[in-house]
């Protein structure tokens, strides 16, 4: 595990955070194919992933205690470009687009892969944050292998952040039947839920300042002196789908009633079933 | 650098050629295990059964030794025992750690975690740590008669499951709690426990400053289930849902919108995406059935629902229609079993 080496107190000029940020199609207007079951990506617009306005969030509000920069890293076909825009206006200092052929058709670690070969690139990070899922794989799995990847301590259903400087983070994660208070030396991963901080509307300034800014694009190259590129993309990717089946559901009886017979109906099978 | 520049792309792919056999990683809650292990344990045994082969378990924390019998008696041939007192904090990263020790000691070829906050945080590590496939959330897995391990799970569009290979090995799926079953326990039956050296202990670096309990009744126990839709026109509105679900003895449920909005709290949301429900009775307020919400309570014994829209997905897969306004039902449905308890009293 890797030992901090920020001294506490310490002023540290470029503190460097990270953000994962998934651009996914806008839930909204998401089509499907029906037949193969996948979405349909072609020509939708890409929005950010809304488990992840949180992430940039917390990200910002470090930055405005800390000091230093936040960079969003994003791996997407080249319409993401406009999700990291966004990114910009909330507050957002770089956007990162890993935008390649070669990047296509990854599975979750191939994604990480990318995603942490882009982190080691950039070198000097002290904080990595991610949102707790995508709307769209739902998988929850990127910020925990890009952690392992990188041999950082980790810490996942991060719902509060109470305090941090540049030596750790005091950090409240939600395990379900309890609430942990941790402390963690940086750097490290949060991976955040909904309740870590709520995101901020982008200013108009932040708007025209999104608009001017630059996305950085790196293919695969440019990961290429870091990283095995055999380990991007489709050909990293030890998931792969094998078939698609549409499932036989179970028989209902669909006896339509109004609110009168409805309420007879659930009174009824109550009594049957000794709740009343 | 404050990042190692080695670390990325290190794997441990252990060089292993054979794999054989399932291993489930015991999740412990407070002590004691959580019902997810057992309901894969049952799943293991299936697959194993089938594959003609063993089941391990992976039992990893602090004083928890005395839990392989209960695992023994679900369905386990050999559990492997690390405890360690490091163990005591819920670090993903030393979790990680002890678990990769006992899988270069069994060599399975699949394994299966529990979907819960825990095992999520565990899972992407050792699958990265051993560069291999992680599926989340399968709803189900199979040998296919080639002898692939298979996994199932809801595709983005929900009505349709995707059926995934991995093309390396240990396989490894996470299940939500409450999608299979465990065995009938049977009183008695032993295995070889394998407790691991306390050299192997793993130091973490997270330290814990505090931890609150929290009681979670968890509703995928409950016999009957309420769940509120954005047919619920205000948030104070859930008031009235939980004085019906109240006087029945039921739980409330939430769809997600509902959740997302905060109106009500995740641990209550009905779901794909929150949990997975078998109530003998499910009735739905002005849920309208999206693919991603039936997946969470399909399979429940009795559907009910309660929608304006005759329309509605939920329609379809009801037992019981409703077409008609939630709040009036609601009414009238809490005076009648009013009515009803008063004169039984």
């Amino acid at each position: 595990m890797q030992k901090n080496q920020i001294a506490a107190g310490c002023e540290y000029v470029n503190f460097r955070i990270v953000v994962l940020m998934k651009p996914t199609p806008d839930p909204d207007k998401v089509r499907f194919d029906a037949e193969k079951g996948t979405i349909i990506r072609e020509g939708v617009e890409l929005i950010i992933n809304p488990y992840d306005l949180p992430a940039i969030e917390l990200a910002v509000q470090v930055k405005e205690k800390l000091g230093g920069e936040v960079i969003v890293i994003s791996m997407a076909p080249p319409q993401g470009e406009e999700a990291l825009r966004d990114a910009i206006a909330r507050g957002a200092d770089r956007a990162i687009l890993l935008t390649d052929r070669r990047f296509a058709g990854a599975d979750t670690l191939a994604t990480s892969y990318a995603l942490a070969s882009a982190i080691r690139k950039l070198g000097n990070v002290n904080l990595v944050i991610g949102g707790e899922k995508s709307i769209d794989g739902d998988t929850a799995q990127v910020p925990g292998e890009v952690a392992e990847m990188l041999g950082l301590p980790h810490v996942s259903y991060v719902s509060r952040l109470i305090d941090i400087d540049y030596s750790r983070a005091i950090v409240e994660s939600d395990l379900e039947s309890e609430v942990v208070t941790y402390e963690v030396p940086l750097p490290c991963v949060l991976q955040v839920t909904l309740n870590v901080a709520k995101p901020r509307i982008p200013t108009i300034k932040g708007k025209l300042q999104a608009r001017k800014a630059i996305v950085e694009k790196w293919s695969a190259d440019a990961l290429a002196d870091i990283a095995d590129i055999n380990r991007f993309g489709i050909k990293g990717s030890p998931t792969m789908v094998y078939r698609v089946v549409i499932p036989k559901e179970k028989e209902r009886k669909r006896i339509i009633l109004d609110t009168e017979q409805g309420v007879k109906a659930v009174v009824d099978l109550l009594m049957k079933e000794g709740l009343l | 650098m404050s990042i190692s520049p080695s670390k990325a792309g290190t794997v441990d792919n252990m060089g292993v050629e054979t794999r054989e056999g399932i291993m489930v990683i015991a999740d412990i809650e407070n002590g004691i295990l959580h019902r997810s292990t057992l309901e894969l344990l049952g799943k293991a045994r299936e697959l194993a059964d089938s594959r003609k082969t063993s089941v391990s378990v992976a039992l990893a924390g602090n004083n928890v030794g005395e839990l392989k019998q209960v695992l023994f008696e679900h369905g386990a041939d050999r559990v492997y025992i690390m405890d360690c007192e490091e163990l005591g904090t819920f670090d993903p990263a030393t979790y990680k750690e002890a678990y990769i020790s006992i899988i270069k000691e069994a060599k399975p070829e699949v394994i299966l975690i529990s979907a819960t906050h825990r095992g999520r945080s565990i899972a992407p590590r050792i699958a990265a740590h051993l560069a291999t496939g992680l599926t989340a959330d399968c709803t189900d897995l199979y040998f296919d008669e080639k002898g692939n391990f298979i996994q199932v799970r809801p595709a983005y569009a929900g009505n349709i499951y995707a059926h995934i290979l991995s093309r390396t090995k240990p396989a490894m799926s996470t299940v939500r709690p409450g999608i299979f079953k465990p065995i009938q326990r049977i009183p008695g039956r032993t295995g070889e426990a394998v407790v691991m050296p306390k050299t192997l202990c793993p130091r973490g670096v997270l330290r814990t400053i505090s931890k609150t309990h929290r009681e979670t009744a968890s509703i995928t126990e409950a016999k009957v289930i309420i769940t509120v839709g954005r047919g619920l026109r205000r948030k104070e509105d859930i008031e009235l849902v939980k004085k019906l679900a109240r006087i029945i003895g039921a739980s409330v449920g939430a769809t997600r919108p509902l959740v997302d909005m905060g109106w009500m709290p995740k641990e209550n949301q009905v779901g794909y995406s929150g949990n997975i429900v078998k109530p003998r009775i499910y009735i739905g307020l002005g849920v309208s059935g999206s693919p991603m919400h039936v997946i969470g309570m399909k399979d429940s014994e009795i559907i009910v629902s309660v929608n304006k829209d005759p329309n509605a997905p939920i329609v379809n897969i009801s037992d019981y229609a409703i077409i008609g306004d939630l709040y009036e039902f609601i009414e009238k449905l809490t005076k009648e079993i009013e009515r009803l308890k008063s004169k039984i009293s």
